[in-house]
């Protein structure tokens, strides 16, 4: 495995533009795929980039961007959490039937799904680290236990947005000089995760297990702790986007985020988090999931016809992780060159 | 690793239970042991099982398929693109084989070839057939198969003498080969070789690569021949047939004890995952327990069947502990 965690000493020649350039090209290849994306589809329709579009466009990632952050958290670690997509499902509907017909605070509501979203995680996390059993198969375990919870409760019953008290939809809805709440929520949740992995120890620790767990027992990280940790805040995470989901759509169906777990997988995986642990910043996950919510709108806006979305999508998906294998492959080889001589 | 799994393998614990489940089911609910009844939970797990087979292969040599549903999915979805068109259906099943084991080509490819990891890829074909089944069909359903072959995949129609269904019984045959294969050739050792060590299995000369395309082919084509059964069996080709079965045939295979870590497990355990799901789905059904339960138990079944060993291992050792001091 490859890391970037190594990163050589800036020096004063041009080696540390290059350098760092390299090291960053996974997300700017991303980001430079969503800047045509975005660029084109706007040249094709300039309605794409109005007031609303934008608007939507940020309404649309900010849930995913949220899920993909947690995730990326524990995927560094060499973990995966595919719970998430079921556990946000649950905790929109726990939010939902608790505030239905009643005026309970917006803050109340998002405490619920934290609180429900991290006792999701620390069970996934306690059996992950402590029952040291492989972390797909738990948390393949979860979704099934979660999902099924979710259904049996909400039986075919819906949550509906009039019931739900006007102080919580306007978290939704709302927007601070033009921007609405929830990409504010996700920026901040997004740059503080940035700021922890990178600046703190404990963060650079998270790194150091995916990297080599071994090696990083042998210097003495507590890799229990630190995994139950990840596995808590992406159960937070999710818990926390339920709530928000409640907020934007006000309707909740027990089957609303069904299948989410693979749609946040992928985001992290475009994004340059790489499956293998120890590689990768919350920045590219978050780019991912931006990437592929405005592909998703940008084939609405370009009129191709729905059924060839999903499609493309795909060929768009695998695109992103091949260029981005390939690019790490060369310069992984003009680094190794490099220091040959 | 410690004394209880020394004498007790995972995969004899889920034939145990397999037949606890049986027989739990015989002694309490009437109907469950009828011949008929055993003929509908196995045709029922028809697909599943056929894919769980190439799927252990995978996941014994450390990869993982997630498109496999996908290409149910496209594959059935083909088919009725074809008999709209009207094809003869002796010519779409291989027309429909020769797209899954395309399929599976391109994702053995990009694994190999490209170095990118199994999950990541199988997610990304995992979308791209999915949606190429709906390029294909739309949202149509084709219905009117020929009777003869809808016969076929029917649970009423039996192996003359048995109560198999000609899938099941198919599945039967292809399990003892692929048994035969994995436990008992130097190919199936191989594949061992793989999922413990890659760079060790290649420098011991196996040909990893090939190994892998090939296995991610059979998978493909394995997948897409499951696509026509679940299309017989349900008399309805449609492009979201089998949406989410992947995570099913994997918590099956898991299940059974086939390590996802690669390089463990074996096909009788897997065979004994998808036995036990199936039945335990059955049996639940019978005695009116809701779908939602069942998907709780499925899930509950899997966390036990990776944390039971270990937490037995754990409390023996402890046991076992003064002594060894």
């Amino acid at each position: 495995m490859t890391t970037t965690l190594d990163k050589p000493a800036p020096t004063r020649d041009g080696a540390r533009s290059l350098v760092d350039t390299v090291f960053r090209a996974r997300e700017i290849s991303i980001g430079g795929a969503l800047v045509l994306l975005i660029l084109g589809t706007w040249i094709a329709n300039p309605g794409f980039l109005d007031d609303q579009g934008i608007k939507d466009l940020l309404l649309n990632s900010s849930i995913l961007v949220l899920l993909a952050v947690g995730q990326s958290v524990v995927v560094i670690t060499r973990n995966i959490d595919l719970s998430v997509g079921s556990v946000t499902g649950l905790t929109a509907f726990a939010c939902g039937h608790f505030v239905s017909g009643t005026d309970r605070s917006a803050f109340t509501v998002v405490l619920l799904g934290l609180g429900l979203g991290v006792v999701c995680g620390l069970v996934s996390g306690a059996l992950v680290s402590f029952g040291r059993v492989p972390a797909l198969v738990v948390t393949l375990g979860m979704l099934y236990v979660v999902q099924g919870v979710d259904h049996a409760w909400a039986h075919g019953e819906q949550i509906n947005a009039v019931n739900v008290p006007d102080a919580v939809l306007a978290l939704g809805t709302g927007s601070i000089l033009g921007i609405p709440y929830l990409p504010l929520i996700s920026a901040v949740v997004l740059v503080a995760t940035g700021y922890f992995l990178r600046t703190y120890r404990s963060g650079r620790e998270l790194y150091a297990i995916g990297s080599n767990p071994e090696a990083a027992r042998l210097a003495g990280i507590p890799i229990r702790r630190r995994i139950l940790a990840a596995y808590a805040f992406s159960g937070a995470v999710a818990g926390f986007a339920g709530a928000l989901w409640l907020a934007r759509f006000g309707t909740v169906v027990a089957d609303a985020t069904n299948g989410w777990e693979l749609t946040v997988v992928s985001a992290v995986v475009v994004g340059g988090v790489a499956i293998t642990g120890g590689t990768g910043a919350v920045w590219g996950a978050a780019l991912g999931a931006l990437l592929l919510t405005t592909i998703g709108s940008a084939l609405v806006v370009l009129k191709v016809d729905s059924f060839w979305q999903q499609a493309i999508t795909g060929v768009l998906l695998l695109a992103a992780i091949t260029t981005d294998r390939i690019v790490q492959v060369r310069t992984t080889s003009a680094l190794r060159k490099r220091s040959r001589r | 690793m410690t004394a209880f799994t020394k004498y007790v393998r995972w995969d004899t614990v889920v034939t145990v239970l397999l037949v606890a489940v049986f027989l739990a089911g015989a002694g309490t609910t009437g109907g469950f042991a009828d011949t008929s009844n055993l003929s509908a939970a196995l045709d029922d797990t028809a697909e599943i099982a056929l894919i769980a087979l190439p799927m252990t292969l995978l996941v014994v040599a450390g990869q993982v398929d997630l498109s496999v549903a996908s290409m149910l999915g496209l594959s059935s979805a083909l088919a009725g693109a074809l008999w709209d068109a009207g094809w003869a259906f002796e010519l779409i099943v291989p027309v429909c084989l020769l797209v899954g084991a395309a399929g599976g080509l391109l994702n053995g490819w990009l694994v190999t070839r490209i170095g990118l990891p199994s999950l990541a890829v199988t997610i990304g074909t995992l979308t791209l057939y999915r949606g190429l089944a709906s390029v294909v069909l739309g949202d149509k359903a084709v219905a009117d198969f020929p009777d003869a072959y809808a016969q076929w995949a029917a649970y009423t129609r039996t192996v003359p003498g048995t109560f198999v269904p000609y899938p099941v019984a198919l599945f039967v045959v292809l399990a003892v080969i692929t048994a035969v294969v994995l436990h008992c050739t130097g190919f199936g050792r191989s594949l061992f070789a793989i999922g413990a060590q890659e760079d060790a299995a290649y420098f011991a000369g196996v040909r990893v690569k090939r190994i892998k395309i090939a296995l991610f082919a059979v998978s493909g084509l394995v997948a897409s021949f499951a696509g026509i059964v679940y299309t017989l069996r349900y008399g309805s080709a449609r492009a979201d047939n089998g949406i989410g079965l992947e995570l099913v045939v994997i918590a099956s295979v898991l299940l059974g004890g086939v390590d996802f870590d690669g390089g463990k497990g074996t096909l009788g355990g897997a065979v004994a995952g998808v036995l036990l799901i199936g039945l335990l789905g059955n049996l639940l059904t019978l005695n009116d327990v809701s779908n939602e339960v069942q998907v709780i138990v499925t899930g509950l079944l899997l966390i036990a069947s990776v944390l039971t060993p270990r937490v037995i291992s754990a409390v023996s050792e402890r046991r076992h502990l003064p002594d060894q001091i």
